[in-house]
């Protein structure tokens, strides 16, 4: 088994994007196709496969879960108050009579979305600017870096703060375009570093002297080939939109009442930590599993996907940093 | 050598006005703090609505205000606040609140952060090692406003243990504390324990695992085996030739690690109730007041951007090749 990983090893390294199967694979009947060796690396990395398992359950919890409970986030138990974890209510009560486990799978829901919602966006915006910038260079190129150095000095946390008495009372989708607004840009800059390379290949040269406009060789022949880094990008970006929108609704910047998140689970039960412990670890706890479980998975598909990606990153960075100097 | 830093310095206070100014023009153009007037019942006569609002320069388009304020903060004066307070009173305790914890944070966590990258690369794939990396899994995956809770309740277990108040985390002071010298820092020691490792915790986490990473490629090169095949010991040669070298990519990663600690310092003043910058941001965006928010911008700007140009002159001191150019 392991001769065929390494040959394979060897094929993704070469940048054998044509997916064929590896001839010298000793079963010539079992085809090894990317798709499968990527599967295998994957599965190979026990973290990696938790976290999966962890995400996907969290995901048909959040959305199951309340409906196998009798209890709903907009019903009280007046007969239980603060009460913490017994076998009516698992995760306790809140002040009010609140049913915890409901209140926190409805904040868990709301995180998720916004975390998928968030990540989906922002990683296509920064495939479509970084590969532009990458590609054509001058004016747009400049802007790109500028954007990335200013963001580095003004925090996005405080620009969405300081715009959060805007969008109060408004849809929480708003909330999504902000932080993906706020989220692209480093991911441009390590895309626009891939494309300088990529534009140099022979298959962009070939399909640009043969007429190609360069927005089709943009979206058929670059960002197809930036896909691994893309994917990887995308899985850790859930969870650092998950991250900041706990962070901002923690101040109460975020998801606005009624809307319930996790981060206005913990920012409202944060003070009661050491005397209703429940109230706030439930919540905590769901998040920094999460988190935990999307790094893990990250970590799993770099190595799954993209076994030079540690590499093809420290050149990007040297490149910048030998531009800063 | 004096040139490359005096430009480098010239680019951050251009990137500090920026950040500054667009802090303000987004502040000016959302917030609007004459409606938290008009709600009030009985509602106020217009003339002095229309006096506030020439107090606050509403009638003057933004840039203009702009160019006031800035005028007002060369010379030293930072404007009033909302309720017609001067910002500069206020400004000198909280920097020092909020430096205090910055410091300790981001010396600690730097420290121990290099220390134990070091140690796990050395001893990679030993127990230490898998403790290490583990350890900063999760506290990467912990943000702030959960790990300050925590230790709340961590602290509140140790307490109870030992009988008396040992770990303080309300405040940064006991109001009305009366002792000699002596005793005033013991009680401030005791409030700034718990925050300091709120902080640097994470920073902890953050610098290892680079530092693990760029140790490990040190350890493998050509020149630290040189340097033990001429007779240095392998402490020496690791010491005084590998650390250095490791060291050069993890002063661009000081800057970044800036920004972390001021967004986690926001979370931190506000679980352990300090009044410092972070506190006074959160004031400042909820009574909608553009000069607090500005000032706090100015601050976070300047404090990146001067631990950005330290990393620059580590980076040159560190890295001959910058010097010689």
């Amino acid at each position: 088994m392991t001769v065929i990983l390494n040959e394979g090893d060897a094929a993704g390294t070469t940048g054998a994007a044509s997916g064929s199967p590896v001839d010298a694979a000793p079963e010539p009947d079992k085809a090894m196709t990317r798709g499968r060796l990527v599967l295998i690396r994957f599965m190979r990395n026990k973290l990696a496969l938790v976290g999966l398992v962890v995400i996907v359950g969290m995901y048909l919890m959040a959305f199951v879960g309340p409906l196998l409970s009798k209890w709903t986030y907009d019903t009280q138990d007046y007969s239980a108050f603060l009460e913490p974890p017994y076998s009516e209510h698992i995760f306790g009560t809140d002040k009010i009579g609140t049913d915890m486990f409901v209140l926190t799978m409805r904040g868990l829901q709301k995180s998720l979305i916004i975390g998928l919602l968030v990540a989906l966006i922002s990683t296509t915006i920064a495939a479509i600017v970084g590969a532009a910038a990458g590609y054509f260079l001058g004016a747009a190129d400049k802007a790109l870096m500028w954007v990335v150095d200013l963001l580095l000095v003004l925090p996005s946390f405080l620009i969405i703060a300081i715009l959060s008495p805007w969008f109060r009372g408004k849809s929480w989708f708003l909330l999504v375009v902000m932080l993906a607004a706020f989220q692209w840009m480093i991911t441009a800059r390590i895309v626009r570093g891939m494309t300088l390379t990529l534009k140099e290949r022979e298959f962009v040269k070939a399909a640009k002297f043969m007429g190609q406009p360069a927005r089709k060789i943009i979206a058929k022949h670059i960002v197809p080939n930036m896909a691994s880094l893309l994917i990887i990008d995308a899985t850790i970006n859930v969870g650092s939109a998950v991250l900041a929108e706990t962070g901002l609704s923690f101040f109460g910047f975020g998801v606005q009442s009624p809307d319930v998140s996790l981060g206005t689970l913990i920012g409202l039960n944060a003070e009661s930590a050491t005397t209703f412990p429940w109230l706030f670890l439930f919540p905590a706890g769901f998040l920094v599993v999460f988190v935990l479980a999307v790094n893990w998975v990250g970590d799993g598909l770099r190595d799954a996907l993209d076994p030079t990606s540690t590499r093809v990153r420290r050149k990007e960075k040297k490149d910048t940093k030998e531009k800063a100097a | 050598m004096a040139g490359f830093l005096l430009r480098r310095l010239v680019n951050y206070v251009v990137l500090a006005l920026v950040a500054t100014f667009l802090a303000f023009t987004l502040a000016s153009a959302t917030f609007d703090p004459i409606g938290v007037l008009q709600q009030r019942n009985p509602p106020p006569p217009a003339a002095s609505i229309e006096a506030k609002k020439r107090d606050l320069h509403l009638d003057q388009p933004i840039p203009q205000r702009f160019v006031t304020w800035m005028g007002g903060v060369v010379k030293g004066d930072f404007g009033r606040t909302v309720a017609d307070r001067p910002i500069t009173d206020e400004l000198g305790r909280r920097i020092g609140v909020s430096l205090r914890l910055f410091l300790l944070g981001i010396t600690i966590g730097i420290l121990f952060g290099v220390l134990l990258g070091v140690v796990s690369a050395i001893r990679q794939y030993k127990f230490s090692d898998y403790f290490a990396t583990l350890f900063s899994f999760i506290l990467l995956s912990m943000p702030v406003l959960v790990l300050g809770p925590l230790l709340k309740l961590g602290a509140q277990g140790l307490n109870d243990a030992i009988g008396t108040n040992v770990l303080i985390f309300v405040g940064e002071t006991t109001p009305g504390f009366q002792g000699n010298w002596f005793e005033q820092l013991g009680d401030r020691l005791q409030h700034l324990i718990l925050p300091t490792l709120a902080i640097a915790l994470g920073q902890i986490a953050f610098y290892s695992r680079y530092q693990r990473s760029s140790m490990l490629d040190v350890l493998g090169s050509d020149f630290l085996r040189t340097a033990q095949a001429k007779g240095l010991t392998r402490r020496k040669a690791l010491f005084k030739h590998g650390l250095r070298t490791a060291l050069i990519p993890m002063a661009t990663l000081f800057a970044f690690g800036f920004g972390l600690l001021v967004v986690g310092g926001t979370f931190t003043e506000k679980i352990f109730t300090w009044y410092g910058m972070g506190d006074w941001l959160v004031v400042g965006i909820g009574s909608q007041d553009a000069n607090i928010t500005a000032t706090v911008t100015l601050f976070v700007a300047v404090c990146v951007l001067f631990s950005g140009w330290l990393a620059d002159v580590l980076y040159a001191a560190l890295d001959p090749r910058i010097r010689v150019n």
